[in-house]
């Protein structure tokens, strides 16, 4: 299943994801679906499924589709359920010998329709097994009803429902670790990734959770510049110093067998990745270094925690 | 569950025993669907037991989804009915409310999803007994919805359910409903079809577009924006207007292969009845013993049976009402309005666009249960005798109420 990494080839399939889609200018969010859709094989079809968000109002505005598979989009909280039942109906009439062409199950949702309203929909056909990848495009908040919090937004971003003020520091819990509840599944592959370098990681990690048999998870970071207040063309360089900084490991869970992915040589301080960002500009006001210090320690415990997870 | 009536095919002419959900299961084994997601709700839950355990035995070749919530039984339903899956579900009271939101995308993405539903009162306070008040509050969902009286015409309903939804003058989700209990569970004779004549009447689930059509791909659930939204919305409303042509065509075609025809109400004793009860499911046959005894006595007294409610039959009911003096309309649904019922506002309204001027009032009653019986229904036809004579009257007024 596993084949070398061709960058040129892959760059060179046809694009999945159409141009000419309304998204912003600098969102991790496209990004992310155009790099999974190039691991799709060429010439293998798919079924992309959607949870309510900013990708599918700007993707699929009638009567123009960016998809130049099939698609379908119902609700918000629903991406799991939908994309399970038409993967089921693929079984079926198969079965039934009505179909013989081969499919593949993709569905795409926010962190808001993943970590939070969708969360019960996803864990329920992750459990049950259906042969599909749910991919979640984590901006870390919900962007496309205007930047209010979720349980992935990280500790002390300001958000419009967790605004720092006079006496708020942002957002005051720390963010949940879906990954690892996915991989609570005991589903045969769990990935997490962002955009580094040429892609390989995001498409290595693509190609094996569309091509494993059965139910995969993929957590990509994907940055948006609305929510996240970067210029554009930092995009390339937030993502990488959210890795180096170890804020967001690129990692898999392969059979429940935890495997770390990349270790940076020097991590570099949590800092690194929070300047770019207009939603922590607070962070670095005079008197509010006790808060980058809590930040840096709630990275520092949870990459331990995976260095032993990952036998590291 | 008596596993011989279930699960194989019914002996030719010989009436059956069963209750409601086991007539709507053997439908469901005669058919075969092709995917049924659905998550456990009293009194709906046996059907999909029913199915199951079909499975397991290699009865149907159904894909069972035991999803882990309505909403996302009916998400799936969608899923794999745009995929190209004939598929259904089943459920009842806070089961369908979970579904709330789904009913909508479901009719509006033209997916001809059938569901089961068993009747149950919604919550508040928590109560697993029937009435309609699950169904009637999706009312407006843009689903198609047929009620029963009896296991009989649960059965027969479900068998036209996937010809109607399916029709390519429809293509619209149906409800297929029963009374909690008082149907699904009660036993009661019944007279099963055989099965080729109904997988043949049932036939194929050939839609024109769908997910997985080979050389062609298709996208659903867009986004539209004002500029196409509201044609969308008179497209699916002009749907429903064409399904009263083939909902009654497929209950005429129900009727030459079973002797039973179907059409969007039954008249009972209605033709020259003056005292005209309106009514949904299980209480007609209530209501039927007492007019019986009414009409020996002398009374005129008739019921008027809904069975299709939406898309709801204005015009007809109208004139199948002209001749009543007094009309009591019967809700097995608060509305909340302050007004009464669901069932009551649809009726006056048609009453009044037909320019019958009979005296016509609401009669909420069996909510959550409360138990119907002749003597109560006597008393109604007692008080539309009393309201001919001159008689005040409320226009919304309960029944059977604890003093």
């Amino acid at each position: 299943m596993e084949q070398t990494f061709n960058f040129k080839e892959i760059q060179n399939r046809e694009d999945r994801l159409a141009p000419g889609h309304r998204m912003c200018a600098g969102c991790g969010g496209t990004i992310a679906t155009r790099n999974v859709l190039k691991a799709l094989h060429p010439g293998d079809k798919a079924v992309i499924g959607n949870a309510t968000g900013c990708l599918e109002v700007s993707t699929f505005m009638y009567p123009y589709t960016a998809y130049e598979d099939s698609y379908i989009h119902t609700a918000f909280a629903n991406a799991g359920a939908t994309l399970a039942g038409a993967e089921t109906a693929y079984r079926a009439l198969k079965k039934k010998g009505k179909i013989d062409d081969t499919y593949k199950f993709i569905t795409f949702g926010g962190d808001g329709g993943t970590y939070d309203i969708g969360l019960q929909s996803l864990s329920g056909a992750m459990e049950r097994g259906h042969d599909m990848v749910y991919v979640c495009y984590d901006n870390g908040a919900y962007m496309n009803t205007g930047i209010q919090r979720s349980s992935a937004t990280p500790t002390y971003a300001d958000t419009t429902t967790t605004p720092a003020g006079k006496v708020s520091n942002g957002k005051p819990q720390t963010r949940k670790d879906l990954a690892q509840i996915m991989a609570a599944h005991h589903i045969p592959y769990v990935g997490q990734t962002t955009f580094i370098g040429n892609m390989k990681d995001l498409y290595t990690k693509a190609e094996k959770a569309i091509y494993t048999p059965g139910a995969a998870f993929l957590n990509v970071l994907a940055p948006c510049p609305r929510g996240w207040r970067y210029e554009t063309g930092d995009l390339v360089e937030i993502c990488k110093s959210a890795v180096e900084t170890c804020y967001w490991p690129l990692f898999e869970v392969i059979d429940g067998k935890w495997i770390l992915s990349y270790k940076p040589k020097n991590k570099l301080p949590l800092e690194d990745f929070l300047k770019r960002q207009g939603r922590f500009k607070h962070l670095f006001k005079p008197g509010n270094e006790h808060l980058i210090e809590a930040f840096q320690a709630e990275v520092d415990k949870r990459w331990e925690e995976l260095l032993f997870l990952c036998q590291e | 569950m008596s596993e011989n009536r279930l699960y194989t095919e019914p002996v030719a002419g010989i009436p059956d025993r069963m209750s409601g959900n086991e007539a709507v299961a053997n439908a469901i084994r005669q058919i075969n669907p092709d995917v049924m997601p659905a998550f456990p709700i009293t009194p709906s839950t046996e059907i999909p037991q029913f199915v199951a355990t079909m499975i397991s035995n290699g009865v149907i070749d159904t894909e069972f989804i035991p999803v882990e919530s309505e909403h996302s039984s009916m998400s799936a339903a969608m899923g794999a009915s745009a995929a190209g899956a004939r598929t259904l579900t089943a459920t009842s009271s806070c089961g369908l409310a979970y579904m709330w939101e789904m009913l909508y995308v479901a009719a509006s993405d033209r997916l001809p999803v059938v569901m089961a539903v068993v009747n149950r009162a919604l919550t508040g306070p928590i109560n697993i007994n029937a009435d309609h008040s699950d169904s009637m509050g999706a009312r407006d969902s843009g689903w198609i919805q047929i009620y029963a009286e009896n296991n009989q015409e649960v059965y027969d309903n479900f068998i036209q359910a996937y010809p109607i939804a399916e029709h390519k003058d429809v293509m619209l989700p149906v409800m297929i409903c029963q009374d909690g209990f008082i149907t699904s569970h009660a036993v009661e004779n019944i007279t099963l079809l055989p099965d080729e004549p109904v997988k043949a009447f049932a036939g194929e689930f050939e839609p024109e577009h769908y997910l997985l059509k080979k050389d062609e791909t298709m996208a659903v659930g867009p986004y539209a924006v004002s500029k196409y939204c509201m044609e969308a919305k008179k497209a699916q409303a002009e749907a429903m207007k064409r399904a009263k042509d083939v909902i009654l065509e497929v209950g005429k075609q129900f009727g030459e292969m079973s002797g039973r025809t179907y059409g969007f109400f039954e008249g009972y004793e209605l033709e020259d009845a003056e005292y005209v009860c309106v009514a949904i499911g299980s209480a007609c046959g209530t209501i039927k013993e007492a007019i019986r005894a009414l009409r020996a006595k002398g009374v005129k007294a008739g019921l008027l049976k809904v069975r299709v409610f939406r898309p709801f039959p204005a015009e007809e009911i109208a004139a199948a009402l002209q001749h009543a003096k007094v009309i009591a309309i019967m809700d097995r649904c608060e509305g909340y309005s302050a007004q009464g019922g669901p069932l009551a506002a649809d009726v006056m309204a048609a009453l009044y666009r037909a320019k019958n001027q009979a005296e016509a009032f609401n009669v909420l009653y069996g909510l959550s249960g409360r138990d119907v019986q002749v003597e109560d229904i006597e008393g109604l036809y007692a008080q539309m005798q009393q309201i001919a004579e001159g008689a005040a009257y409320e226009t919304y007024q309960y029944m059977g109420l604890r003093e």
